[in-house]
């Protein structure tokens, strides 16, 4: 039985280590472990085994068992690399074939740019809002300071809808709407259309953007506006770049000041984006006028603040190095999709 | 506004320093420079030439060759000018010095020419002598140069001396940009005031002589204002036994640096006077003043007058004339008449400086069409009490240059003095409002260097009449500011109550809009806010239709910007018009802009301004796609109720069996369909062109970004397909209805899968097929009990004609 056993084992070993393939290690299997198996079988002849060596017999089998399985295991493991490796030789693809994309839309470059610019000023606790952009004259004008009549009204060459409505020339009358509100203090951003009667060419646009910004509180100084502004510029333009404030006149601040940035190609040197300066213009900015304040109801004694106005299109086509306003508006998806 | 800096240095002495640290100081200071140009940028090794002898070209008819001492050496140049004689002193540019242009008076060359030594043939010619074009001038700007030829250098000239010297050449204009509230820097004293202050230098303004002969101008004049409040001063005084000529040297060149052409003594008296004073004046040929006489006085409607560029104006009666005894001579402040101008044959003149209301001048100027330096000046509302330095100034340069016997007296009608404004003196509340900490010392030596008094009796801070800008706290803290260096105000962050930073609730459904559209394929484009009526026929809109109702711009930049939009799809269609022509294939756009609605017809009140969010595109997709960006749209807005479509039949821009309003809990809140062929026709589009659009505040009260979790379902679901047969005329919504209404609590959801006409379908029929599946939430549903709910939609389907299909 002993010997049966041994050549059992022997011949298992040899077939296993024949098989080329998965399945004849299975059919292996069957043929020697299955239930109708030979081992099985040598088993089952156990009952013509005299009983005190069974035990021994039965350690034999097993044995023979064991040394069957074992190898069976170690062959399949080593077939099924082999398997998987051919699978995966047969599955190599050019990986430098074109992607498939999803074909998801662009941002316009103006809202990208006042974006960056409201995730800033929302961060210094700044709340974003709207103005009508058909307005009264008194709001756009007379609120502001610019009484009838007054000499900036012709800078500003306004479009009239009637004598008393105009669409508005600047986002600044959201400053008054905003006041008349009554709530105190104020921290508000106020981004929208605006309109001057300006023929379109590469540099003008009869309808463009503004962003205004406006604060309000008691205690409020133009250090505090120089500071804000510089921190609005270095997040926007990057942490190196320096502001320069020059005094400028706007009927709606005093003192008024216009702010430079350090042109953010060159950082300062001069080259041609900043035609050769160093500095890039980049908004109008003041404390709110006494006579602004008194007309929307504060006490100018007890309150102060600043006001601040950008041009989107302006920090648009600087940022992207946009050369011509009118891309802005042609829609052309050739210039949208590199946005 | 342009000024030499030579000019300024007049009156600002002391003043040494480059044109960049000029430009740079001066703009911080609050007058900004924005550009300057050096007029000897580009001249280079030029010195006065003596021609000592000409000879002619042996090989050239049309050269001569000169022999010119130039200081240390005589040289031989060769030239082609015919304007030169043997004693003539000449600017000539040495072998290797540069000029700025060249002799044809073009575009000058951003490097200047360089100059070397040649033959000219065959004759060594070493330098050029220069015409006032190489020295980038014109004989317009320089008519003391010839017109074509060199430039003839005063006999008194030393060779080999810098002839740039001479010709005044070493100078730097400055280009600035005044701002409209300082129109006392419209002036070279005014320049030269804030140029003193700003480098901390003395300022000498010109010292103004009295002037005049023994007689007096009032047996010569009478003067009368009618309107003392349209013109609050007028001086005059008058000049007889006039010489006209060429003004010197050095006025010209200062009034061709302020870019004025010098024509001759009076006209450029007049000129320079304006330049230097900022004030504006007038010269009327007496002779020509009937009865001796003027009387300022409205126009009368309807009154046509002749300035004296020779174009006939119409008036009113809201224009303020100079009148003489007769008639009118000239638009107040505006221009003269052709009547009474100055030519080369005036003996007598009566000079005119006066201060008119700046609105009205403004005014005016508008309704006759021309604005000149002058009323550009009278406009921004002038100090009158500057009238009579500027008028007694005129006069002294008539005298100095010897253009005229100045007759005594002045008429000066000033029945209001305008006296200077008092501002209290408040150093704490400026140091406040700048967050600096400047000694009230320190505030006074600024307002001192610009003209402003203290009286410390009553510690008020005195302004002078010509800064009318200054009327409170905050205007003197800005002057304060301005001398003490914006630069040097320090930086620090508002700390008041804190303030929570926000997008309103609209913003924030206007940016998901914006997300939803992007990942949909759709790119964000802008188009203008006006438009031309024109496009409603494009759109094919009947004339009654609401939509032609328009916001209409009084002033627009054309038809084509003169009303405002009713409708975004104009500038969605041009968009795709504008892509399409450019050959750009399957386009997708959307936009977020407002449409403008009027309450009233004319208009009492703001219009309703209402955001649209307009999808359009042409190329890959179809009806389904467009309907699939808005679903998708209401999803991620927290729309979770089903859209309803409803055909549409107002929608006449729309293919009139391809789009639907777009119903949402019973409301309308937008709509969507193929563009009708005939305005993609219009539009010049040859495909189908989709769109839709969202009236954003219908929309918005249904967002809700609310969300609330609702457990797995637990038990399964059970699912029943139906195949129906359907009249062709009932469309799948109704059949959704049915499913929606019957289908119970338990209903979970449906889905057409199959939808199909023609062979095997009677005609009139189509087939349409539905899983339905149901699920209860607290056990497996029974066999039976999905039966009874089947069997009511059934029951509720048959009632729309419908049968199951066999």
């Amino acid at each position: 039985m002993r010997d049966q056993l041994e050549q059992i084992k022997k011949e298992a070993l040899k077939q296993i280590e024949a098989s080329d393939a998965l399945e004849k290690l299975n059919d292996i299997k069957v043929a020697y472990l299955g239930k109708k198996g030979e081992l099985t079988n040598v088993l089952k002849s156990m009952k013509d085994v005299a009983p005190e060596d069974r035990p021994k017999v039965g350690q034999l089998v097993n044995d023979a068992r064991a040394v069957i399985e074992g190898k069976l295991e170690e062959t399949i493991a080593v077939l099924q690399k082999k398997v998987r490796e051919e699978q995966l030789n047969k599955e190599v693809i050019d990986v430098t074939l074109p992607a498939k994309r999803s074909k998801s839309g662009h941002t316009h470059p103006n809202t990208i740019a006042l974006e960056e610019v409201e995730r800033i000023f929302v961060g210094m606790g700044y709340e974003v809002m709207e103005g009508p952009e058909v307005e009264y004259d008194h709001y756009n004008f007379e609120k502001l300071n610019i009484p009838k009549n007054h000499p900036a009204r012709d800078e500003q060459d306004t479009f009239y809808i009637s004598d008393s409505i105009v669409l508005r020339s600047q986002t600044s009358p959201v400053q008054i709407r905003a006041m008349e509100e009554g709530k105190l203090p104020i921290r508000m951003l106020a981004p929208g259309r605006v309109f001057r009667s300006d023929e379109v060419d590469a540099t003008h646009s009869p309808s463009f953007h503004q962003i205004e910004g406006l604060v309000i509180d008691k205690n409020i100084t133009f250090a505090d506006l120089k500071g804000t502004l510089a921190e609005f510029a270095k997040e926007l333009f990057g942490p190196e770049t320096k502001v320069k404030f020059r005094p400028h006149h706007f009927p709606f601040t005093e003192p008024s000041a216009e702010v430079d940035v350090t042109c953010f190609k060159c950082g300062g040197d001069g080259c041609r984006f900043c035609k050769g300066s160093g500095w890039i213009e980049i908004l109008g900015c003041g404390m709110v006028h006494p006579n602004v304040l008194s007309m929307s109801g504060i006490d100018p004694d007890e309150y102060s603040g600043f006001a601040f106005g950008v041009g989107l299109e302006r920090i648009a086509l600087l940022k992207y190095e946009i050369d011509d306003m009118r891309l802005l508006y042609e829609n052309d998806i050739r210039f949208l999709k590199q946005f | 506004m342009n000024t030499p800096l030579s000019w300024i240095k007049a009156y600002v002495p002391e003043l040494v320093v480059s044109p960049q640290e000029y430009t740079d100081a001066m703009t911080l200071s609050g007058t900004k420079v924005e550009g300057f140009e050096c007029l000897d940028k580009n001249l280079e090794k030029i010195v006065v030439g003596h021609i000592l002898s000409i000879e002619r070209h042996p090989d050239a008819d049309k050269l001569i060759i000169c022999q010119v001492n130039v200081g240390e050496e005589t040289v031989q140049i060769v030239t082609g000018a015919s304007n030169v004689a043997v004693g003539d002193k000449v600017p000539v540019v040495l072998d290797g010095g540069k000029v700025a242009g060249g002799h044809d008076g073009g575009a000058l060359p951003e490097a200047g020419i360089k100059i070397k030594k040649g033959k000219l043939r065959g004759i060594e010619s070493c330098g050029m002598m220069c015409s006032i074009e190489e020295l980038g001038g014109t004989s317009e700007m320089y008519p003391d140069a010839p017109e074509s030829g060199i430039y003839i250098l005063p006999g008194d000239a030393i060779p080999g001396e810098d002839a740039v010297e001479l010709l005044g050449f070493h100078d730097t204009v400055f280009e600035y940009e005044i701002t409209s509230n300082r129109v006392d820097c419209y002036s070279v004293i005014g320049i030269a005031r804030e140029a003193a202050a700003t480098f901390r230098k003395s300022f000498v303004p010109p010292v103004v002589t009295a002037t005049g002969n023994k007689e007096d101008i009032n047996d010569y004049l009478k003067v009368s204002v009618k309107d003392n409040k349209l013109c609050p001063r007028y001086c005059a005084r008058m000049v007889k036994n006039i010489k006209i000529a060429p003004s010197p040297v050095w006025m010209q060149r200062r009034l061709a640096a302020c870019g004025i052409r010098p024509i001759n003594n009076i006209v450029d008296i007049t000129n320079y006077v304006m330049e230097e004073f900022g004030q504006p004046m007038h010269a009327f040929d007496y002779d020509y003043i009937a009865n001796h006489e003027i009387i300022v006085a409205c126009a009368k409607d309807g009154d046509t007058f002749q300035t004296l560029d020779g174009q006939e104006r119409k008036l009113d009666r809201s224009i303020l004339m100079i009148n003489d005894g007769e008639k009118a001579v000239g638009i107040a402040g505006i221009m003269g008449g052709d009547n009474s101008k100055i030519t080369d044959d005036v003996k007598t003149m009566v000079f005119e400086a006066a201060c008119f209301d700046g609105t009205n001048i403004r005014l005016s100027s508008k309704k006759v069409g021309l604005r000149t330096d002058a009323s550009g000046k009278f406009e921004k509302g002038l100090d009158p009490n500057n009238a009579i330095l500027a008028m007694n100034r005129a006069c002294q340069l008539i005298e100095e240059l010897g253009a005229g016997e100045v007759v005594g007296g002045i008429i000066d009608i000033y029945p209001e003095t305008r006296e200077g404004k008092r501002i209290p003196f408040e150093p704490e509340k400026m140091n406040r409002l700048l967050g600096t900490k400047i000694s009230a010392e320190t505030m006074l030596e600024y307002y001192k260097m610009i003209e402003l008094g203290y009286d410390e009796s009553s510690s008020d801070i005195l302004i002078p009449t010509f800064r009318q800008d200054l009327e409170c706290m905050a205007d003197l803290a800005e002057e304060v500011a301005r001398f003490f260096g914006y630069d040097k105000i320090p930086v620090s962050l508002p700390n008041g109550e804190a303030t929570t930073g926000k997008l309103s609730y609209k913003l924030r459904v206007e940016q998901i809009a914006r997300e939803v559209a992007e990942f949909a394929g759709f790119s964000q484009g802008m188009t203008y806010s006006f438009e031309s009526p024109k496009v409603f026929d494009k759109l094919l809109l009947p004339i009654d239709s609401p939509l032609r109702v328009t916001v209409n711009i009084l002033n627009p930049l054309g038809e084509d910007f003169s009303v405002m939009r009713t409708s975004p799809l104009h500038g969605m269609l041009n968009s795709l018009s504008t892509n399409y022509n450019r050959r750009n294939k399957s386009v997708r756009l959307y936009e977020l802009a407002n449409i403008y609605l009027p309450k009233a017809i004319p208009l009492t009140e703001l219009p309703e301004e209402r955001m649209q969010l307009t999808f359009g595109f042409y190329g890959d997709g179809d009806f389904f796609d467009m309907k699939g960006v808005v679903e998708e749209l209401f999803e991620k807005t927290g729309m979770n109720k089903k859209p309803h479509y409803k055909p549409a039949s107002d929608k006449p821009f729309l293919h009139p069996g391809r789009s639907a309003e777009i119903i949402y809990d019973g409301i309308t809140i937008g709509y969507i369909g193929e563009v009708h062929p005939e305005v993609t026709d219009n539009y010049k589009i040859s495909e189908r062109a989709y769109v839709a659009v969202i009236d954003m505040p219908s929309m918005i009260p249904f967002t809700d970004f609310d969300r609330k979790y609702v457990g797995i379902a637990k038990y399964p679901a059970v699912t029943r397909d139906i195949s129906m047969v359907v009249p062709k005329n009932i469309l799948v919504g109704q059949i959704e209805e049915v499913i929606e209404q019957r289908g119970g609590n338990n209903l979970e959801g449906y889905e057409l899968f199959d939808i199909y006409e023609g062979a095997q379908i009677l005609s009139g029929f189509k087939s349409v097929a539905y899983s339905i599946t149901f699920r209860a939430t607290d056990h497996t549903l029974e066999d039976q009990e999905v039966s009874a709910v089947m069997k009511k939609i059934l029951n509720g389907l048959q009632g729309l004609g419908i049968e199951l299909r066999a």
